[in-house]
């Protein structure tokens, strides 16, 4: 991975900020600049999510890529957040205590790094709601 | 549109191939197909070739010229395109060399597939792999392509009660097949046990969930139907060729457990070619997980939702079965050079269809073909027919 693939100055990274379109009210995360539904008639705003929701599905990744190898075994979800987009995000929590429907709430963490000197980066991660 | 036949097909051995080079499987496949077809290079009209990412396996781009010019052809000057769609992208080619001579635009026409994945580390390729979801939102979250497919195990078996056991019947019945198949690179069957202690990949899914990591190439050679017989005594018809998209990611779907591109690319298939699906004897499907198949299974419409796991088990997708499903040992035994696959799905087809199979031979007139890139944002649909 690359430092400018992962570009610092993208809010989303480091929040959940998708997007709104407010003709049709749909909401968006990963944002998206274009609604598939209203198309050009789609007014496009900004829209900073809760950040709670549930699980919808998970693994726990034993084989990592490279840039995660270091923390396996971890769990990997689906969640949806309350305002109903899903995205996959990484749960905090050991495996044997995530299960389909847990509440989780939205943290903000480290997520790697280039090789072991090169620049962290950061996102979003979900830990257990209670 | 012209109606296509199939007068060719080859496909070099599958495995770990480190003795040979990304260029040479190409040739090999090539080669094997023009000798079945009984043609020589100087009458190829085009060429299309699928391949995920020889960028990062093998640091080569410019495909399309490479494999013309090591083919021989490069004095012919004849237009050779690489098309890509992870692991749909053999798929994609064949799909491109289809339309191509439909359209009346050309009438030789070479659709293969290649790919060379253990030059680089097993790190590397899982990064690579992930390259077929989404990068940006499943990827860099951590997620990994065995990753992806066991999340959707995951909401499978809760919503439907899939149980462990009938997954790895899924892998015990490719690799049974596969042991047949003498291009496979598991030519060995295993046991139920075997599946099940495997090392866990990404819970659910185990080691003998997984296809492997392999090396090799496919290529199948169309031409118009009305001059097939001046080739070969065994044209094999194009009955359909269909493709569907969905949205990148696997967390964007409508269904986790439900692949719409499949479901989609089907009903055109089977739309296009007139047919049903108890017409269809035979079916390779894109086994990349067990969980896959199961899936496959189902969103081709074989079968209602939930119902997948239970026919598996009592054996109505075996060779014997009444639909077999994936007779070369499918992506799980055969192996998944992930550009090649797709090709080696219509060079399997073709071989059953005329009745060239040997010890997996199953009986039947017409046969499909299931190819997916990523986890379903990509879908080749393909139903053939003995002429």
């Amino acid at each position: 991975m690359s430092v400018a693939r992962f570009w610092r100055k993208q809010p989303q990274r480091y929040n959940l900020t998708g997007t709104c379109c407010e003709t049709c009210g749909a909401v968006f995360f990963p944002p998206r600049s274009f609604c598939p539904e209203c198309r050009r008639d789609g007014r496009i705003v900004d829209h900073d999510f809760a950040g709670t929701g549930t699980v919808v599905t998970f693994t726990v990744i034993r084989t990592a890529s490279e840039a995660f190898e270091h923390l396996t075994p971890y769990v990997l979800a689906i969640v949806e957040l309350d305002e109903g987009p899903r995205l996959t995000s990484q749960i905090v929590c050991s495996p044997d205590e995530a299960y389909i429907g847990m509440p989780v709430k939205k943290v903000f963490r480290k997520l790697g790094s280039d090789g072991e000197a090169g620049p962290l980066y950061y996102g979003t991660k979900f830990v257990p709601a209670r | 549109m012209r109606k296509v036949a199939v007068i060719g097909v080859g496909c070099t051995p599958f495995g770990e191939k480190w003795e040979t080079s990304f260029r040479n499987l190409f040739v090999d496949a090539g080669a094997r197909a023009l000798e079945d077809a009984g043609i020589s290079g100087e009458q190829i009209d085009e060429l299309f070739v699928g391949n995920m990412s020889a960028g990062r396996f093998v640091e080569q781009e410019h495909i399309g010229a490479l494999i013309a010019d090591y083919a021989g052809l490069a004095t012919t000057h004849i237009p050779s395109t690489r098309v890509e769609a992870a692991c749909a992208s053999g798929g994609l080619a064949f799909r491109q060399a289809v339309t191509a001579v439909a359209s009346g635009n050309a009438d030789i026409v070479v659709a293969a597939g290649v790919e060379k994945m253990t030059d680089v580390g097993t790190g590397v390729t899982v990064d690579t792999l992930a390259g077929a979801a989404d990068r940006e939102w499943e990827g860099f979250a951590g997620a990994t392509f065995p990753g992806l497919y066991a999340m959707i195990a995951r909401d499978y078996m809760h919503r439907f009660g899939l149980t462990r056991e009938q997954l790895a019947m899924v892998a015990v019945k490719n690799h049974k097949n596969g042991a047949k198949n003498p291009i496979a690179q598991f030519q060995k069957e295993i046991s139920l046990e075997t599946v099940l202690t495997s090392s866990l990949v990404a819970d659910p899914l185990r080691l003998f969930d997984c296809s492997p990591i392999t090396d090799g190439a496919a290529a199948v050679i169309v031409a118009p139907l009305e001059r097939a017989r001046e080739f070969t005594d065994t044209p094999i018809a194009v009955l359909a060729s269909a493709q569907a998209s969905d949205t990148i990611a696997l967390h964007d779907r409508r269904d986790i457990s439900t692949l719409d591109a499949t479901v989609a690319a089907a009903a055109r298939a089977f739309s296009i070619a007139g047919l049903d699906r108890r017409d269809i004897d035979m079916v390779e499907v894109h086994d990349c997980f067990t969980i896959a198949e199961i899936c496959a299974i189902e969103d081709l419409g074989f079968c209602k939702k939930g119902e997948a796991g239970r026919l598996t088990e009592e054996g109505y997708t075996a060779i014997d079965g009444t639909l077999p499903v994936n007779p070369s040992g499918g992506l799980k035994a055969c192996g998944h050079p992930v550009g090649a696959t797709g090709v080696k799905q219509v060079y399997e087809i073709v071989t059953q269809l005329r009745g060239e199979a040997k010890g997996r031979q199953v009986d039947g007139e017409i046969g499909m073909t299931h190819n997916v890139g990523g986890t379903g944002a990509t879908v080749v649909c393909n139903i053939l027919g003995v002429v």
